[in-house]
């Protein structure tokens, strides 16, 4: 690809450099080979299979996994089922609480451990899942801990009933974090689960099984059964399944919400997104380049809710692009473990593959490509920061969703035709504000159609506030109390 | 009609009011062309399809426009184009509008009643119905600024943001309007939905067509905005598909469909994601019929300066 040339107003070619700060692994405790979690206990698979999880940023395996099948996910109904009808549903509310609090405080007591394991098997840099992902994930165990016996309090009028088990799907961007966002408000409402981590990043699941079991969880409440595709489907299919929580594509989503047509299973789906994050002529520039840069390549733009289009106001767009530039000439690509590491490695080879698909094709639509100059290292799956210019509303990298650290920039001249180019996407999951006018963020916000605004800010969670979208970015809410609605039973 | 209209003349004319010697007049009655309610106008199915609609003694009362998929697309259209506007009046003025559709049926009820009766109800049915009709607009008036308060939160992120969600309305929903209870059914199916924001396109119950587009005469004549609730008649079973697999609909609301309906209802909402929505697990008077087409959307914003 060749690289545009830019004019630097910063001076990058000095000799200095940061040496390598890596975060030591000596101290993290990994078997080499992980099998299924049921009823409590770690058992080997029927299928009798198991697949290698490896490191995306060295292409070196890191452990064998246990490879579910039907029979597999049988078993783990089942004692969902079971521990549901003689365990969980039986226990006083407070007690269920108690359990959770304790998860929320040994995952906060190993969250060094679980953060190198979860930058070593998915590829993130330590300092995003060691100040996000695995604090996160214990805060909402906590959040949610709290809520097991004030549920009369949630919904007005209503007396709530647990659904019963829960089938979960998660995607391999945020492993724990998402396993918490569906463990946490499932047990807090009383249900049992059966969750599925992605079969790219299915390591601190696992280790959070380990935690279960510390815990003394009575048996059967959570199952962690590790596979692809197609142990999905045996969770999506199985008739001993009350309600499925997916995360992860569109697509996906669309062939489950078919599959669960007929049934009486409950589900939410938090899927795809294309986000707008815009930028006003009234914009503190240098915070919303950063809120830029944070919006797109953080987790290395492997977010459903990135901030992967970016509009920005006609008169202010040579500017912002230029300071844009810099700064990302400014990151660092490089080893997940070390704590300087900005943009980690990419997930898999296929992700990589398929950035680099949607990225040539971008490219051949007349679309204008301009990446970082970053060194990379030589193993594993990288790719530098991408920035696209002249495209359209219309072309591919605008409208499909790239999952990688791409970004569209397209400008606009008016709040009105912004606001129509945000919304003109089957998408609906989120978008960012920079304008330092309160009345044009409260106009702007009440017009997207997205789930999550974030207004001169991006990409920030939290357990109390409520995550998921519109239109085809899915149906239901994580987080907070709306958190709650999709694990009971109004009837 | 014939005799109705005889009836109510000699009543008329107990008051003295009508001259006796039209009482002896047989007359012929004007009898009404029922067309279809889309975008604040009456047009004809553009299909030119219609159905005979008998009453109870097997006499064609009217010849009911069965509308097409093309009518059904005119009518999206048009919901798509006003639900903007709708959605960004404030809660008072929806409420005031909905009340007035209320007060302008409490106007119509003899009319109602007599329809329902024309369709095989009993006049005391009938008349608990209009009744209950009336009332259950009143109750979602009532709920239009509140809803927005019960289902809000204010939510205490641990960093330094200013941190809330709320309701907003999922978009476009058609509804099938349940096959039992001409007026209550198109009410309790139509009203959680438009109280929030939401535009609608109604496919009436095939029994019940009269009433349906009656009411849409009560929607004309209160203020509420054309195209916000569009009603479609003819044969329920054909919109069944077309109604949801649109690609610009947001929601669909049902609530008697049999199991394999249902079931293609669900299978076609997951073309775009589609909200399928089964009010027969809501009871009539409910929020949660409200909230079960709306979508909470959070904002952040930092706090400093």
């Amino acid at each position: 690809m060749k690289k545009q040339s830019v004019a630097p107003s910063l001076k990058f070619d000095t000799k200095w450099s940061y040496a390598p700060a890596p975060e030591s692994a000596d101290h993290i405790q990994l078997k080499s080979q992980y099998e299924l979690f049921i009823n409590g206990k770690f058992v080997v698979p029927s299928s009798g299979k198991y697949f290698d999880t490896i490191n995306p940023a060295t292409e070196k395996k890191i452990a064998l996994v246990a490879d579910a099948n039907a029979a597999d996910v049988d078993k783990a109904v089942k004692a969902a089922r079971s521990a549901y009808d003689k365990t969980w549903s039986k226990m006083p509310a407070a007690e269920r609480g108690k359990y959770l609090f304790r998860i929320a405080r040994i995952l906060q007591e190993k969250a060094r451990e679980i953060a190198i394991i979860e930058s070593i098997d998915g590829g993130k840099p330590i300092r995003e899942s060691r100040d996000m992902d695995i604090p996160l994930a214990a805060a909402h165990f906590f959040y949610y801990a709290g809520w097991a016996d004030k549920m009369e309090y949630a919904f007005p009028g209503r007396t709530v009933k647990p659904l019963g088990v829960a089938g979960q799907i998660i995607p391999w961007n945020f492993p724990l974090l998402m396993a918490a966002w569906k463990i946490a408000p499932a047990l807090a409402a009383g249900n049992t689960v059966v969750l599925k981590p992605a079969e790219t990043t299915p390591l601190t699941a696992l280790k959070l099984a380990e935690i279960f079991q510390e815990a003394d969880l009575p048996p059967g409440v959570v199952n962690i059964i590790t596979g692809a595709g197609a142990t999905g489907a045996a969770i999506v299919n199985h008739p001993g399944i009350d309600k499925i929580a997916f995360t992860g594509s569109t697509d996906v989503g669309k062939i489950i919400q078919k599959a669960l047509a007929g049934t009486d299973k409950k589900y939410t789906l938090e899927l795809g997104g294309k986000a707008a994050n815009i930028i006003f002529e009234d914009a503190a520039i240098d915070q919303a380049v950063e809120g830029i840069v944070n919006g797109i390549f953080f987790n290395q733009g492997h977010v459903c809710c990135a901030g992967s289009r970016l509009f920005v106001q006609e008169n202010i767009a040579d500017l912002v692009l230029r300071k844009l530039k810099d700064r990302i000439e400014t990151l660092i690509v490089g080893d997940p473990l070390d704590k300087n590491t900005d943009i980690g490695a990419i997930n898999s080879k296929e992700q990589l593959n398929k950035i680099k698909s949607l990225v040539k094709a971008g490219i051949n639509e007349g679309g204008e490509c301009w990446q970082s100059s970053c060194a990379v290292p030589s193993k594993g799956y990288w790719y530098r920061p991408t920035l696209f210019t002249k495209v359209a509303q219309s072309s591919s990298i605008v409208q499909k969703e790239i999952f990688g650290p791409v970004l569209a920039i397209q400008t606009f001249r008016t709040v009105e035709e912004v606001i129509e180019k945000a919304n003109n996407t089957p998408f609906g999951l989120s978008g960012g504000i920079w304008t330092d006018k309160g009345s044009k963020i409260f106009k702007v916000s009440s017009k997207l159609r997205a789930g999550v605004i974030w207004a001169n800010t991006y990409n920030k969670f939290d357990p109390t506030s409520p995550f998921g979208g519109y239109k085809e970015s899915g149906m239901g809410r994580e987080g907070g109390l709306h958190g709650l609605q999709p694990y009971i039973d109004f009837n | 009609m014939e005799t109705k209209i005889k009836k109510t003349l000699a009543a008329s004319n107990g008051n003295g009011i009508t001259k006796p010697h039209i009482e002896t007049v047989s007359r012929i009655d004007v009898r009404k062309t029922y067309k279809l309610y889309i975008d604040g106008k009456f047009p004809r199915t553009e299909s030119g399809r219609f159905s005979p609609l008998k009453d109870m003694q097997g006499n064609t009362i009217a010849n009911i426009c069965r509308a097409s998929r093309k009518d059904l697309r005119d009518a999206i259209v048009s919901n798509r184009k006003v639900q903007e506007d709708w959605s960004k009046r404030s809660a008072y003025n929806k409420a005031q509008i909905i009340y007035r559709i209320a007060e302008t049926l409490e106007g119509r009820k003899a009319q109602f009643i007599d329809v329902l009766v024309q369709q095989g109800y009993t006049s005391a049915i009938a008349k608990n119905e209009v009744n209950a009709s009336i009332d259950l607009l009143v109750y979602y008036a009532g709920w239009s600024d509140k809803y927005i308060q019960i289902f809000s939160t204010v939510n205490p992120v641990e960093s330094a943001h200013f941190n809330f969600s709320y309701p907003e309305p999922t978009g476009i929903v058609t509804i099938l309007a349940p096959q039992a209870d001409a007026l209550l059914g198109i009410i309790s199916h139509v009203a959680p939905v438009i109280i929030g924001g939401n535009t609608c396109t109604l496919v009436a119950a095939d029994k019940f067509p009269l009433t349906a587009i009656d009411f849409a005469e009560v929607l004309h004549a209160s203020d509420l905005p054309g195209g916000v609730i569009n009603i479609l008649t003819g044969n329920r079973k054909e919109f069944i598909g077309h109604a949801s697999s649109h690609m610009d609909v947001n929601a669909i609301v049902f609530s008697d469909l049999d199991p394999s309906d249902k079931k293609i209802v669900q299978v076609n909402s997951a073309l775009n994601v589609k909200r399928a929505v089964d009010y027969s697990k809501e009871p009539v008077m409910s929020p949660y019929r409200i909230l079960s087409c709306q979508e909470i959307k959070t904002t952040w914003h930092p706090m400093g300066i």
